[in-house]
């Protein structure tokens, strides 16, 4: 039924295989109802491209060396590699189905994805393409994350209330943390002591102890004016001096500036509807998130603690990345 | 090449997972035993019987509920078994849920109409915890309480407060009310009155249908007829077993929307609602069941859910302690309706919002904006706590 994608790729590809390699720093945006990706010009803060990719993508993530990007076409069921240089789809991973979210092992090579309908968790060598592991989960899996070290792989269940630990050497499910309604998304902070985990409908964000996982805090949020029910959140990025936490609150609206120490909640910032993804510019002066239900991007001042700007993009979008 | 793999795959996993969950907890697994309890009345001829409700609504639904729940206890070691009784005479089945109960049973999940409800919740001890997936009988939420009933389903006066509010933020504020003869029909057109009268509609007449003509070869003659009337906004329908209410769209007399049991439709669950990771119960619903997904298997689902939502937290399979856990304030259930749910601690009734539904799409949901309750707007649907004499706790 559809074209298969290099048909569709091909031409625009060739006409972007100049103008990408140009640009200054470029921010990649999925858009879930588009079945495409908006490519953003941080200098410009416009839209320079939009590119065809597979069905419904979702998560989004850059190799280490910043020349490949890894998309999850949730209903291709696949995972597939772009080439930055060029923009074109140049790989289709065997991902399992309905990959949603995944995380790349600090080794560049291996890519844990979460498989929604099939609770599992797909471990795949993006060289050689194999399939290393299928490690069973909970319902629903979600969010993952690698540590920085490497050691940790962990993925968030949403209907089983669960962060799943697993060990990279064995591939083993060691330990699961039982944490509110909903989890999605999980964060190492830098050093890998703590983890960092949203739950959706339970509206907190619970702080993990690596070593011994377990709750050492969880963080609750209130709005003036916007009903307890409406604050689900979802995305958390976390600065790497240590200073901030920013957690995106969904249908409230606004992106929570969390003390990373404290834990205080700071301020709350009101950006597009629907807020779930976020990432940082290179030097983490500025903050971009995905508002689906609004479609676009809005910018955010780390240093201001200010939203200077919103970026229209296509329908639902989703993840985000920056290529600096 | 993914398919061949993941078999075997799966096996070693799982293997890998048992040995290490055996490590983790060395304690015995905590065994959730749950019936499900169906009494099915037979059903009387429908004109509109094109689509008949599935045999098996409800029952699927329990069991995506132990599936789902048993993905999660296998990380906790709990157990969740169902047992289950379907049957159609009312005698039989109270009779086999009292002999369960003599056996120890305590967790159940009932999925029958008010009458034969109100008999087994009598039958079996007030210590019993029973789910009812298929009664939306006002009366169990305001007058007869039963102790030993949480409601998962939604009341008929939710469901008609979630059409109401839609119809007043519409400005639709001129009903012509039409009523079927079955007492549920009855019972729907009353909950619409009182709707009616909360949201400050208007009913400029009520029309009760009778006829027993077939109306797919004269819906055309007849219902322009029958629904010629001084001027309204728009029909609002009472026929909970789709005899007629079906041929009302694009035959009434003024070109005016159908609202109710027909044509824009409150309901419990629908195949078309998928937002908030609704797409993936769907999904699993789907493939277990390979039908779609009714309201009826979606409050069972959810009875199974609060069960094993309690018992997580709580660590026991007593019946007192997860009734008591559940209509707490620590109680929440992610159950795909955008927000966490939880049970009003007068009724036992499960707080939810209302999807409204053609049969195509998701039209709206309710509660809808601007419609405020000191405690949560989801009590802006139904009964409140002083309209109702019961008191769970």
């Amino acid at each position: 039924m559809r074209f298969p994608n290099f048909i569709r790729t091909a031409l625009p590809a060739a006409l972007m295989a100049i103008s990408a390699s140009s640009y200054g720093a470029v921010a990649y945006v999925s858009n879930e109802k588009d079945d495409t990706l908006s490519v953003i010009d941080l200098n410009t803060m416009e839209v320079t491209d939009t590119i065809e990719v597979g069905q419904r993508p979702r998560g989004i993530t850059l190799s280490r060396d910043m020349t490949k990007l890894y998309i999850c076409a949730s209903d291709s069921d696949t995972v597939q590699i772009m080439d930055l240089a060029t923009h074109r789809i140049i790989t289709e991973l065997p991902s399992g189905e309905d990959p949603e979210q995944f995380a790349l092992h600090p080794n560049d090579r291996h890519l844990y994805i979460a498989n929604e309908d099939d609770a599992l968790v797909t471990v795949v060598d993006t060289e050689t393409q194999d399939v290393l592991a299928q490690i069973d989960v909970g319902v629903e899996p979600e969010g993952m994350a690698v540590s920085h070290n490497g050691k940790w792989a962990v993925n968030t269940s949403e209907t089983t209330n669960m962060v799943h630990w697993i060990d990279t050497s064995t591939y083993e499910l060691v330990d699961n943390t039982l944490i509110d309604q909903r989890p999605r998304h999980v964060e190492f902070n830098k050093d890998d002591s703590l983890l960092w985990a949203s739950s959706e409908i339970g509206g907190t964000v619970s702080v993990i102890d690596v070593q011994s996982r377990q709750v050492i805090k969880k963080l609750t949020f209130e709005l003036p004016g916007i009903h307890p029910d409406k604050v689900q959140p979802v995305g958390v990025k976390l600065t790497n001096d240590g200073k901030y936490a920013f957690v995106a609150l969904g249908p409230a609206n606004h992106v929570a500036v969390v003390d990373a120490k404290t834990y205080d909640v700071k301020d709350y910032l009101l950006v597009g509807r629907r807020v779930w993804h976020m990432a940082f510019n290179e030097n983490e002066s500025q903050l971009y998130t995905t508002n689906g239900v609004s479609g676009d991007i809005s910018v955010v001042d780390v240093d201001k603690l200010k939203v200077t700007k919103s970026i229209k993009v296509g329908r639902y979008p989703w993840g985000v990345v920056v290529k600096p | 090449m993914l398919k061949r793999l993941k078999n075997p795959l799966k096996l070693a996993c799982s293997a890998l997972l048992l040995s290490s969950t055996a490590v983790m907890a060395a304690k015995q697994p905590l065994t959730i035993d749950i019936a499900y309890l169906q009494y099915q009345p037979d059903r009387p001829p429908a004109l509109s019987n094109v689509l008949p409700e599935p045999e098996d609504a409800g029952l699927n639904g329990a069991e995506l509920g132990i599936k789902d729940s048993n993905t999660t206890g296998r990380f906790l070691k709990q157990k969740y078994q169902l047992t289950s009784k379907l049957s159609a005479d009312p005698e039989q089945i109270v009779a086999e849920a009292r002999e369960l109960y003599d056996n120890g049973q305590r967790l159940f999940v009932a999925n029958m109409p008010s009458a034969q409800l109100q008999q087994l919740a009598e039958a079996l001890g007030v210590d019993a915890l029973i789910f009812n997936a298929g009664s939306q009988a006002d009366e169990l939420r305001t007058e007869v309480c039963l102790s030993n009933v949480l409601h998962t389903t939604p009341s008929r006066s939710m469901l008609t407060d979630a059409l109401g509010q839609w119809l007043n933020a519409k400005r639709l504020k001129e009903w012509l009310l039409v009523t079927g003869n079955q007492p549920e029909d009855r019972a729907y057109a009353t909950a619409l009155k009182r709707t009616a009268k909360r949201f400050g509609a208007e009913i400029i007449e009520e029309k009760a249908w009778s006829f027993d003509t077939d109306l797919r070869r004269t819906a055309q003659s007849e219902l322009p007829l029958f629904t010629q009337t001084d001027e309204y906004d728009v029909v609002v329908v009472a026929d909970e077993r789709g005899d007629f209410g079906e041929y009302l769209l694009y035959n009434t007399w003024y070109p005016r929307p159908i609202v109710g049991t027909q044509g824009l439709v409150p309901v419990t669950w629908h195949r078309v609602v998928e937002q908030w990771g609704a797409a993936q119960l769907q999904s699993r619903f789907d493939t277990l069941a390979n039908r779609w997904m009714t309201g009826k298997d979606y409050a069972a689902w959810a009875g199974v859910r609060s069960i094993a939502e309690a018992v997580t937290q709580t660590k026991s399979n007593d019946a007192a302690i997860l009734r008591s856990y559940i209509l707490s304030d620590e109680f929440q259930l992610a159950a795909f309706k955008g927000r966490k749910l939880n049970y009003r601690d007068w009724s036992g009734q499960l707080r939810q919002p209302i999807p409204l539904i053609h049969p195509r799409a998701l039209v709206s949901q309710s509660p809808q904006q601007g419609f405020l309750h000191p405690v949560t707007d989801l009590d802006t649907l139904g009964f409140d706590k002083p309209e109702s004499r019961c008191r769970m706790q």
